[in-house]
């Protein structure tokens, strides 16, 4: 039994694209290309991008809502991406979901009473009574009356629908919870009871997080380890300190300077990277970033960096995929000063 | 807040109403700011605080005939936008009052070019102009917003674009009359961040370039801090609070202004820290406390914030805020 509740080993998914009148495979979306890391028990890994990089994709193969192209998911040691349908059911009453929109993942016809209910009688679990009861202990977990459960999804708020979500992940009493962007459609003075909750639930239950957001002041706040993606790829993993103060990877650097601080005094010298994010149909060969990275050389252009220890942080673990990933700091500095 | 800054636009004491079943909902419940010429004026409040309606009460695009607006001045270079005849509205609003909307894949009309889209706001606004003119026109337009190679754009449809982009197009078309002032509503939301910073920056030089002044309504603290000079604080159809942007961060005085900004997680703060929050949530419009809305959340609570609505008083120079513990 190895350190860690999953491990992820070059995980691939990638999606056929048809096309013409046979429908006939002509391309392929490369969702999620190649990624691995590991999350010990009780700890929340954080995994952040911009929209396309692949991370729902990524949170979802894990969970095999998908089944991936390629690679392996140990849970415990068990690789997930072979099982079958009836093994596949018991590991899933171990990992969880809680999705982003609260407002699509409840089904609207089910009052939360019968929503909350759901997963004891899919899982053949205590007689009536004993349901209703824990029915009623996940209310009281998650801050919500006991009344509620006689009521229906829309009677309730975006905060309060999100507390349901989390309540029917935690039913089960999974090990893991896969968090797909859980605050990013909620109003601020909401996000921050939620994230609350959150810490507090890990805390009493023990559980273990995997954090999809492309918030990275949230994600910084909630989790240990962070890994960022662009295009399908890991582009720099780290513990959520050193990615904040040592960032290596120019993606990540831009991705911290972009995010708007809330201080009027304080004008930060933006670096703003130019143009879009390529398309995951035909990425950029090379190193996918290197279309809109201001230090890229024609190595960049060529060959693809691995993930690999940055240079001078022997003892810790900080990965980055960049071939100047050891000049970074020196040439930020410099590029910054010409911008001035 | 200099005094020789002109006023351009200058609200009073609006009220929107919208008919519903259980009667008449005001939306917006007595507001008043005004704009001053070549700065920008930040709205933030939480959903359903009244800032998109305030917006559209400015442009009068309120549904009809549900949105009602019952009390209150829009005053645009002394004229009253909300009594004005539909002929003298037409040229005023999308000429000199522009607006560009949170989502620009469903503000753009996805069964024409951008060209032809860009091309239609010339023919309404400029009838004298020819054909080959506009086309020129909408060229320099997209190269202004920094759309690469905008002859060949201009035959492309809006979902062949990525959302930045479209968001690009928005302003461009927004800016084709160089209008006085530009309302955004949430522009930046549904975008990346990297995106977003490109955005912000975009409409920055714009306002330098054109002079032109911003409305700029975001629930985001972070993106009110960046680029506005002055802020209003919107809660459940009211102004809670209205400074400068370095006062209001400075020296925040609504409890409400405070939570708020207590409660965003920053890059520096402690991780796994629990974040200050503001208990509960916005009441419904039909279940408004009668007080002070805010009343049911605040942690400085007194009796007279259960009966009465506090007024809005100046505390200190230029700094508005709507709350007893200052009264």
């Amino acid at each position: 039994m190895s350190d860690y509740i999953l491990e992820v080993n070059n995980l691939k998914m990638h999606f056929p694209v048809r096309g013409g009148i046979f429908r006939r495979q002509t391309g392929k979306v490369h969702a999620v290309d190649g990624i691995s890391f590991s999350v010990r028990p009780g700890k929340t890994v954080g995994l952040v991008g911009e929209s396309g990089c692949g991370k729902t994709t990524a949170g979802r193969t894990i969970l095999r809502l998908y089944k991936p192209t390629e690679g392996e998911v140990l849970f415990d040691g068990k690789d997930l991406s072979q099982l079958g349908k009836r093994p596949l059911q018991s590991i899933r009453r171990q990992m969880q979901m809680i999705f982003q929109d609260p407002f699509e993942s409840l089904n609207s016809r089910h009052t939360i009473g019968y929503i909350l209910e759901e997963p004891f009688i899919i899982h053949r679990i205590g007689t009536p009574e004993e349901r209703k009861k824990e029915v009623k202990r996940l209310l009281d977990t998650v801050g919500l009356p006991e009344s509620a459960g006689d009521r229906f999804p829309h009677e309730f708020s975006g905060g309060q629908r999100q507390r349901i979500g989390i309540a029917r992940a935690i039913a089960l009493n999974p090990r893991m919870i896969i968090c797909d962007e859980p605050v990013s459609a909620l109003d601020v003075s909401i996000q921050s009871q939620i994230l609350n909750l959150l810490l507090d639930l890990q805390e009493e239950l023990g559980l273990t997080y995997l954090f999809i957001a492309h918030d990275l002041a949230v994600v910084k706040h909630i989790s240990d380890f962070i890994a960022v993606m662009y295009l399908g790829k890991i582009v720099e993993y780290t513990d959520a300190d050193s990615l904040y103060h040592n960032p290596q990877h120019p993606y990540t650097h831009a991705l911290l300077s972009a995010i708007p601080v809330p201080d009027p005094t304080i004008k930060t010298k933006k670096q703003i990277l130019t143009g879009d994010v390529p398309s995951p149909i035909n990425p950029p060969e090379g190193c996918r970033f290197h279309t809109r990275c201001p230090i890229a050389i024609d190595r960049c252009r060529s060959d693809e960096p691995e993930l690999s220890a940055a240079p001078g942080t022997e003892g810790d673990v900080h990965l980055v995929a960049c071939h100047r990933a050891g000049e970074m700091a020196l040439l930020m500095e410099k590029k910054i000063k010409d911008i001035l | 807040m200099a005094g020789n800054n002109k006023i351009i636009l200058d609200i009073k004491n609006l009220v929107t109403a919208f008919q519903s079943e259980s009667g008449l909902q005001r939306a917006v419940d007595g507001v008043s700011f005004s704009l001053r010429r070549n700065s920008t004026l930040g709205i933030v409040g939480e959903s359903g605080c009244g800032k998109s309606v305030t917006a559209l009460s400015i442009m009068r695009l309120l549904p009809k005939p549900a949105g009602q607006y019952l009390e209150g001045e829009i005053l645009y270079e002394d004229t009253d936008i909300l009594k004005i005849p539909p002929d003298r509205l037409h040229k005023i609003r999308g000429n000199r009052i522009s607006m560009i909307f949170q989502e620009p894949m469903t503000a753009l009309n996805p069964v024409q070019t951008i060209g032809r889209q860009l091309a239609e706001v010339f023919e309404l606004h400029y009838p004298e102009m020819d054909k080959i003119e506009i086309l020129k026109a909408c060229v320099d337009m997209l190269n202004k917003v920094g759309i690469p190679s905008p002859e060949t754009r201009l035959g492309d449809y809006p979902h062949m674009i990525s959302g930045g982009m479209r968001q690009r197009v928005m302003i461009a078309m927004a800016l084709i009359c160089k209008p006085d002032i530009l309302i955004a509503d949430e522009p930046t939301t549904a975008l990346d961040v990297t995106i977003q910073a490109q955005i912000l920056s975009l409409i920055e030089e714009l306002q330098k370039e054109t002079g032109m002044s911003i409305i700029f309504i975001t629930h985001a603290l972070g993106v009110i801090a960046e680029i506005c000079d002055d802020v209003v604080v919107m809660y459940a159809g009211r102004v809670a609070e209205k400074a400068s942007v370095v006062e209001l961060f400075k020296k925040p005085k609504h409890p409400y202004t405070k939570g708020l900004l207590a409660s965003i997680p920053r890059l520096e703060t402690e991780r796994k820290s629990r974040l200050s929050v503001i208990k509960g949530m916005v009441p419904a419009l039909d279940e408004m406390p009668q007080g002070c809305r805010f009343e049911n959340r605040c942690p400085d609570a007194m009796d007279i914030c259960r009966t009465d609505p506090p007024p809005v008083v100046e505390t200190d120079k230029g700094h508005f805020v709507s709350c007893y513990l200052f009264n």
